[in-house]
């Protein structure tokens, strides 16, 4: 589909038309991803994301307070476990906030990544009667997960905070300020990974099955419940070879101060993320056009 | 590609492919099973039994070179049986899907509606989903905000617009979702047979706003209906598909006799002997032949009158026959009728040869079915005797260009000249 403008004058009629002409041909292009009419519909990712926020939280009592709720539940039982009971070690960080660091990080990647995994599948009905930019969706729901993320990130600083006055060893340096290009890079790699299977599922639903399996195997990979000091000397290089490692260990660094900031692996990850997204969007945008008729 | 200024859709040899039979299997494994066994050159063993199997490249053609002009303030019906491709090009158009050939382009902003409340949300209030419904549509937030009042005062819901629409009846729901769509600025509107939703009075009402909107604001209406009141009562141009191909492209009513009787323009002269046998059954009567005399189709022009010539077999001795031709519109709505009486009488085997002559000269520009009514009348005063009929020929009655003013088929059916001023 391509499309290109050419504006021309408005004639004879008394109400202003619109008079773009657009052109859409069976011919296709490589990367024809079409960012004015993204911006164009930005009103309707801004609906989904208050859809969403009020669909999660109808007919609860507590409503958005289980934004909150739900890391503080899941991260009690990381620290139960890994910490109390396995007694893995945290690099002298509080543990409660080693814990949250990386849950919060990574429900951040994995929300993003299943949101991305189920754009075709789950929104095959109404992407098949209404057209709007198909990439609203995924982009929505990247705003919506930001959305609670940054709910939780500002308890978790909250708590960070509290720690270091009183004298836990934990220390917020430089690098946090790198916090903004840390979870554009999450959304980025969980938005990719999600539209490649996304593309992928519409013909063939095997992997739907496999993502939740591979979604929980992937965090025990990642340095979520363990820091990147106890990996093996040996399998230092796999663990970074994952590119959702080195933004946990930054993220971890910049505001706990344990570990180390390495901004080779960083690097690596990031490129890695670009690499990703545009490889997913670009089979995204193959696969769009015609998906209702296979899905 | 070029369009003119005036046009808004152009499409060039449009089509749409889908390929038959199951498009893989869904999954991974069972493609692999299918294709190895056909490596080794086994029976696939996905195939069910009995089902037919579909050669490789076996395509199905859902839209076949479709080639349509539609310029500013069209109303077009889009008319054809179940499977004729009118949604694929609705879907295509609407860009939900792509053509497998060919190309369009298209002037200003399209929307469609091809369902009714898509992407409502049952949790969210009439007054949310209004915002969303209509982003989703292709309206931004200013564009809804200056709308609001006349959107929810149009969906006749002022009083549940701040509830969750889960709990509307469902004529509310259609009522509000209507509501929405049809307040769009798009300078295209799409719709899939959504028009005859909520009560008698709400139809009427969301055909005329698109007709207000066709006609005051020059938008450009494409609408997919079976419904044909609906079709004539809103459009004003007809497109007739037939398995994937435009077989008409014209006047509503012309369109609307085609899609019904499909019988074409050489619908002039009929053999009752051959393909069908709903002629006359007469006792009496044997009907063999009618056509129209001197002509090759049934277009009749303004004054031109109707020449019929009927051909039956007396299958018996017939006293004082009378013959009534009956017109009814494409509805099958009776017009008006035409009759003779005791215009001749014949003996047992005999084979008559009649030739008539129909003044059409007052009924309406359109096309129009006849029937042939043959009866006896003994003497002034008794009841038909026996009423059987016959199938006729359809004609289609035209204007020339003499006729300054177009007859709109909404109008009725009979012209009439009957008025005067009096002082």
């Amino acid at each position: 589909m391509i499309k290109f403008y050419l504006k021309f004058s408005c004639y004879g009629s008394e109400k202003m038309q619109n008079d773009t002409i657009t052109l859409v041909t069976s011919k296709r292009k490589w990367f024809s991803v079409d960012l004015k009419e993204l911006w164009r519909y930005r009103d309707l990712a801004i609906l989904f994301v208050k859809r969403d926020l009020k669909n999660s939280y109808k007919q609860t009592v507590l409503g958005p307070l289980w934004i909150l709720i739900n890391p503080f539940l899941s991260t009690t039982v990381f620290t139960v476990i890994f910490g109390v009971i396995a007694n893995i070690s945290t690099d002298g960080v509080p543990q409660f906030l080693f814990y949250m660091a990386g849950n919060i990080l990574w429900t951040f990647f994995s929300n993003c990544l299943s949101r991305g995994t189920g754009t075709f599948l789950g929104n095959a009905h109404l992407f098949g009667k209404v057209y709007f930019p198909r990439l609203i969706m995924p982009i929505a729901g990247v705003m919506y997960y930001g959305l609670t993320f940054f709910i939780q990130f500002v308890v978790f600083f909250i708590l960070v905070l509290i720690y270091m006055f009183t004298g836990s060893a934990v220390h917020i340096n430089a690098i946090a300020l790198l916090l903004p290009v840390l979870l554009l890079q999450t959304a980025s790699l969980g938005i990719g990974t999600g539209l490649i299977i996304s593309s992928v599922t519409t013909k063939y639903r095997d992997l739907n099955v496999l993502v939740g399996f591979g979604v929980s195997l992937w965090m025990y990979i990642t340095p979520v419940v363990y820091p990147v000091s106890q990996i093996p000397d040996f399998l230092g290089w796999l663990a970074y070879a994952n590119p959702v490692a080195p933004i946990m260990e930054t993220f971890r660094y910049a505001f706990l101060g344990s570990g180390s900031f390495n901004p080779v692996y960083w690097g690596f990850s990031l490129c890695v993320t670009a690499v990703i997204l545009l490889f997913g969007v670009l089979v995204f945008n193959r696969v769009e056009k015609n998906f209702i008729d296979t899905v | 590609m070029e369009i003119s200024e005036n046009c808004v859709i152009k499409t060039e040899d449009l089509s749409k492919e889908y390929r038959l039979g199951l498009i893989g299997s869904g999954t991974l494994r069972s493609d692999l099973q299918s294709k190895f066994a056909k490596m080794r050159g086994k029976p696939d063993p996905n195939l069910r039994i009995g089902a037919h199997e579909y050669a490789k490249n076996e395509k199905f053609l859902a839209l076949d070179g479709i080639n349509i002009e539609i310029n500013r303030g069209d109303r077009v019906g889009i008319i054809g049986a179940n499977g004729a491709g009118k949604s694929t090009l609705l879907k295509i158009l609407s860009r939900i899907t792509s053509p497998t050939e060919g190309q369009f382009c298209y002037r200003g902003r399209i929307s469609s509606m091809l369902e009714v409340g898509t992407g409502f949300h049952a949790e969210l209030t009439g007054r949310e989903n209004i915002y969303l419904n209509g982003a989703i549509l292709g309206m931004n937030r200013t564009e809804v905000d200056s709308k609001i009042d006349k959107i929810i005062e149009f969906s006749e819901c002022e009083k549940f617009i701040d509830t969750p629409v889960k709990r509307y009846s469902s004529g509310m729901f259609v009522k509000l979702a209507f509501a929405v769509a049809s307040h769009l600025d798009s300078e295209i509107m799409i719709m899939d047979e959504v028009l005859a939703v909520g009560d008698m009075k709400f139809q009427k009402k969301c055909i005329s706003k698109m007709r207000d909107l066709a006609i005051d604001e020059n938008r450009t209406i494409l609408y997919v209906s079976h419904n044909m009141n609906t079709i004539q009562e809103l459009c004003n141009r007809c497109i007739v598909l037939e398995k994937g191909k435009k077989v008409f492209d014209g006047g509503v009513d012309e369109a609307i006799s085609m899609y019904f009787g499909g019988e074409k323009d050489e619908f002039y002269s009929f053999d009752y002997n051959e393909k069908r046998k709903n002629g006359c059954d007469r006792p009496d009567i044997d009907l063999k032949h009618v056509k129209y005399i001197g002509k090759a189709n049934n277009f009749f022009h303004d004054d031109e009158k109707l020449s019929l010539e009927l051909t039956w077999e007396n299958k018996a001795d017939i006293p004082n026959l009378s013959l009534r031709i009956e017109v009814s519109n494409i509805r099958r709505q009776p017009v008006t009728s035409y009759i003779i009486e005791n215009f001749y009488s014949g003996k047992k085997g005999e084979t008559h040869t009649q030739r008539l002559k129909l003044d059409i000269s007052k009924i309406a520009v359109g096309g129009y079915y006849t029937r042939y009514v043959f009866y006896n009348k003994q003497n002034a005063t008794s009841a038909f005797e026996s009423v059987e009929d016959a199938k006729g020929l359809t004609f289609n009655k035209r204007n020339a260009e003499k006729y300054e003013l177009p007859w709109n088929s909404g109008w009725g059916n009979v012209m009439t000249e009957g008025i005067e001023l009096v002082d």
